[in-house]
């Protein structure tokens, strides 16, 4: 088994009810309901989380590290998201925040913000050396990447091979913690606060890069009541920690990642389904001109991940309060030495959606597809477990599922059933 | 020799629903398992030829027949038909007017794109009578 398709969504089989909301909304049809229970197809998830904010019964979890952990090293540092900082009211400095992760049990805190703007930095010069595979998509959101992967092969090659911000971020940290401490690597612990379920499957099971340097993934949700009691006594301290700026934070939400490319032909989309648009668009060549396409899974960027607590456009709107009078950009290539800058592998198209496993197969199937399709009343109602008929229609040729598991068919069959015992 | 045989009516009443066509075989192309770049110039050619039908020619019939040697587009219409065909497949002919410009088409770049990305192109038109374009192209099996 490829173990390239883990992923970090989870199904809590007590609380799911067995209905149809989730199937109903997964952009990659990734979910379905088999005897009472839904059930996730991993190589189909791309982790975007859309299961788990649709889920009306809360049956759909996130996987993630506990705040605990930090207990397993000698010396821990965390990596706030730049998201992080949109999740609290009347924020004027982001040191409060900084020093309360400190006072919270952390030994130091390395911002993801100020790696990404070494990132923008970057990808800067990237872009401009590399015009002739413009446009360049970003690759910050690991559910983007997953998607692509999967459908969208022609498109491989326009990824932007630059680690993402959390993966930069970590090396740095991790260097730096060496260098100060003499500790080995390993009594060091780096600690990713994270906006979502994907960034925990990029740790655990990175694409692009042999291992991650990130070693435990925790929820800003389950961070954010325990640092409000710490922010109150940090108020006034003067400990200055922050090394980013406008640029780097600006990540946290959509257009951020674009905006520090200081480029005017660059389009940002987010949330899923829009992303899906555009990635059809440019992959049929109708989005010509663009320099760099900016994509997040999630609505507004990763303000809105499923590990937040604020709404997501509050959250932008904090953002962009907090960063009205912070400096444009405060960690430089210059005053630096990154290591870990591009991607050490490059992505696979996996074509896991195939019907057969060769084309003469596929053939096959896809023309008895189309036949039980004619068959099936066409109701996409979701009783069958599979998000419309010609999922299910699809599952059968692939010996997933049965006609009769379409309830309307099962129904007519047990009409016709009776009305031939009444026959006889 | 077993293929798989496509229809579509093309609509041209509602213009968001063009590409329905095109995005359709996409799909299926892709659940099918064709190579990637076949893929991309099917659904490259067909989209376009799918917007002339919409643009010019009031909408028209798309028959995909899709086997292991190629897919075969065959995109028929009762158009106005085009009076100078050699003319039209020149880079950058258009009698498009400003309405259409105005939505990003019209820089006649469609049949030269449709030449570009298909193996085997053939158009036949009649003035009053209408058109009928057929793009081939080659699969490729891995
Ligand atoms: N199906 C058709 N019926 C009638 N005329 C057509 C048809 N297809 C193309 N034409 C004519 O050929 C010209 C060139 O077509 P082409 O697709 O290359 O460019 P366009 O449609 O004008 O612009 P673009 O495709 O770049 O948006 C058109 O302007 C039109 O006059
Ligand atoms: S947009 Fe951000 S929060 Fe959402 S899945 Fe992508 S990386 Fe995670
Ligand atoms: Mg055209």
């Amino acid at each position: 088994m490829d173990n390239t398709f883990i992923n970090s969504v989870r199904l809590d089989s007590a609380l799911c009810k067995g209905c149809i909301n989730c199937i109903k909304r997964c952009p990659t049809q990734a979910i379905r309901v088999r005897n009472g229970k839904a059930h996730i197809v991993k190589r189909f998830c791309i982790d975007c989380g859309e299961c788990i904010r649709v889920c009306p019964h809360h049956a759909k979890k996130a996987d993630y590290d506990s705040i605990d952990v930090i207990e397993k090293f000698k010396y821990t540092v965390a990596l706030p998201a730049p998201s992080f900082y949109g999740q609290f009211n009347n924020l004027d400095d982001v040191n409060i925040i900084l020093r309360a992760l400190k006072l919270m049990g952390f030994d130091d805190v390395y911002e993801v913000s100020a790696a990404a703007e070494l990132v923008s930095e970057l990808s800067r010069q990237y872009v401009a050396e590399h015009q002739d595979k413009k446009p360049f998509i970003s690759t910050a959101c690991p559910s983007v990447i997953k998607l692509i992967r999967v459908r969208f092969p022609n498109l491989i090659d326009h990824l932007l091979p630059i680690n993402a911000p959390i993966d930069v971020a970590a090396l740095q940290a991790r260097e730096k913690a060496m260098k100060e401490t003499g500790l080995p690597s390993e009594d060091i612990g780096i600690v990713f606060i994270s906006p979502c379920p994907a960034k925990v499957t990029a740790v655990r099971s990175p694409l692009t890069n042999e291992k991650s340097e990130v070693d435990a993934v925790i929820a800003i949700k389950e961070v954010y009541p325990k640092i409000l009691p710490f922010m109150k006594e940090t108020q006034n301290q003067t400990e200055e920690i922050s090394h980013s700026g406008k640029i780097g934070i600006s990540w946290g939400a959509s257009g951020g990642e674009a905006g520090g490319l200081l480029i005017d032909d660059f389009l940002a989309a987010d949330g899923i389904e829009n992303v899906i648009k555009v990635l059809e668009d440019l992959e049929d060549q109708k989005i010509n001109q663009l320099e760099f396409i900016e994509l997040n899974a999630c609505s507004g960027g990763c303000v809105g991940g499923v590990l937040q607590v604020e709404n997501p456009y509050v959250a932008k709107s904090k953002m962009k309060a907090l960063r009205k009078y912070m400096p444009v950009a405060i960690s430089h290539l210059s005053d630096t030495t990154v290591n870990n800058v591009f991607w050490e592998k490059k992505i696979e198209y996996k074509p896991v959606f195939n019907l057969g496993y060769d084309f003469m197969d596929s053939l096959e199937k896809m023309e008895r597809a189309t036949e039980i399709v004619q068959r099936l009343p066409g109701l996409d109602c979701g009783s069958c477990g599979a998000p419309s008929c010609k999922a299910l229609a699809e599952d059968i040729v692939r010996g997933e599922a049965r006609e009769k598991d379409c309830i309307h068919l099962l129904r007519d069959y047990i009409h016709r059933m009776t009305d031939d015992l009444k026959g006889l | 020799m077993s293929s798989m045989k496509l229809h579509y009516d093309v609509d041209n009443t509602d213009f968001t629903r063009a590409g329905e066509a095109s995005s359709d075989t996409k799909k299926k192309l892709k659940l099918m398992g064709v190579s990637p770049e076949v893929v991309r110039k099917v659904a490259i050619s067909m989209y376009e030829g799918e917007i002339n039908m919409v643009i010019h020619a009031n909408g028209g019939t798309i028959d995909v027949t899709i086997s292991s040697d190629n897919i075969v587009l065959v995109l028929k219409d009762e158009g106005p038909g085009i009076a100078n065909i050699d003319k039209a497949m020149e880079a950058g002919y258009s009698t498009a007017n400003e309405n259409i410009r105005s939505l990003g088409f019209g820089a006649g770049m469609g049949l030269p794109n449709m030449k570009k990305y298909s193996d085997e192109m053939n158009v036949k038109s009649e003035i009053g009578v209408g058109t009928t374009v057929t793009i081939t192209i080659y699969n490729e099996l891995t």
